[in-house]
């Protein structure tokens, strides 16, 4: 048999086992009614919790994006002290952010995707609940149950469609959201693990311990040089002064002899 | 005829679309029997797109649909969840 026409069917079957559940034809009314209230409940709370993980996921998003960065500053800073090798190794570690973020991009398309299905499914939903109110009061307002009885048959299988439908659309964004968060776990795990920097604990990584230790050695040498040049200028003015002590001793006896000399004109 | 699709709502089709729309439904159930995962994307697509360009129901009707094809991208173990009957929630 034809797919469309089987998958109706199986709509139309969970909607008739239902029916079959009431007695009284006008029971079936508000009893659906409950349930499409109880149903717009829950996508409603379908698109809050899928908004909640899209924003979870852009979060780490820029999370990534700052430690790419990061990384790509190292690799050059490395460069530029000579250190190819740990270049090499910030690259790589900044290929694999690269990987995790190709894969949130994606994800984030899924759940954008899956929030707006359902804030539109939510929307359809509540104008038919609506229209259902409306018909069901009218029902009951002229009611004979020969009568009823088709009526709330139709009405009930045409509700009960939508809300199995919108029940398939919850079940299918919650399946994102779950994958959502398994990898929102595992990008934890990583930044946890110091594989990336930790901005929270302040924890830095291996190569940024590295690159602030050549920092530190060379910060060492640089002040070691300006101590010894200090040293030095500070030991070389007391020669200048012995020198000119030197001089000094003998200058009394140049200034004598002038003085002798000026006495002498 | 009313079909609907499932997460996007249902549409009205004329003789001439239940005409062109009866062979893709063919083409499906061939293609899940079979388990052929091309074939099958193939005749979803191609009916996805047939009953698009019929005339959405209003949001406010309530009525049942008499056919009822998968969502967009659905897989071909999806469907045969589906069409197990307990792949759908009762509500």
């Amino acid at each position: 048999m034809s797919v469309m026409k089987r998958v109706s069917l199986i709509f139309k079957a969970k909607a008739n086992k239902a029916l079959d559940r009431m007695e009284d034809p006008r029971e079936t009314l508000d009893y659906s009614y409950q349930q499409q209230l109880e149903m717009l409940t829950k996508v409603r709370r379908g698109v809050a919790d899928v908004a909640t993980s899209r924003k979870r996921v852009e979060l780490q998003m820029n999370q990534l994006q700052q430690e790419t960065g990061k990384r790509e500053d190292q690799a050059r800073k490395a460069l530029a002290s000579g250190r190819e090798d740990l270049a090499r190794e910030a690259l790589q570690r900044k290929g694999s952010l690269q990987t995790q973020m190709n894969e949130l991009q994606t994800q984030y398309a899924q759940l954008q995707d899956q929030e707006e299905k359902l804030t539109i499914a939510a929307q359809r939903l509540q104008s038919k609940v609506d229209a259902f109110r409306t018909r069901k009061e009218t029902i009951k307002a002229t009611y004979t149950a020969a009568e009823a009885q088709t009526r709330i048959n139709e009405a009930f299988s045409g509700i009960s469609e939508e809300m199995s439908d919108v029940g398939l659309a919850i079940q299918r964004a919650e399946d994102k959201t779950a994958q959502m968060q398994a990898r929102a776990g595992a990008i934890d795990e990583l930044l946890a693990s110091g594989a990336l920097e930790d901005n929270v604990s302040g924890r830095t990584d291996d190569i940024q311990a590295e690159l602030d230790r050549m920092n530190t050695s060379s910060d060492i040498e640089l002040e070691l040089a300006k101590m010894k040049g200090e040293l030095t200028s500070a030991a070389e003015p007391p020669k200048e002064i012995e020198s000119n002590g030197a001089n000094g001793e003998a200058k009394p006896t140049q200034a004598a002899q002038s003085e002798q000399q000026g006495e002498g004109s | 005829m009313i079909v609907r699709i499932l997460g996007e709502g249902q549409y009205h089709l004329d003789d001439s679309a239940q005409d062109k729309l009866g062979p893709l439904d063919a083409e499906l159930g061939a293609a899940v029997d079979r388990g052929d995962n091309t074939a099958f994307q193939a005749a979803l697509d191609g009916a996805l797109a047939l009953v698009r360009a019929g005339a959405p129901v209003p949001a406010e009707t309530i009525e049942p649909s008499d056919l009822i094809l998968p969502r967009e991208g659905a897989s071909l173990d999806e469907v045969r969840k589906l069409l197990a009957e307990d792949g759908i929630i009762l509500s």
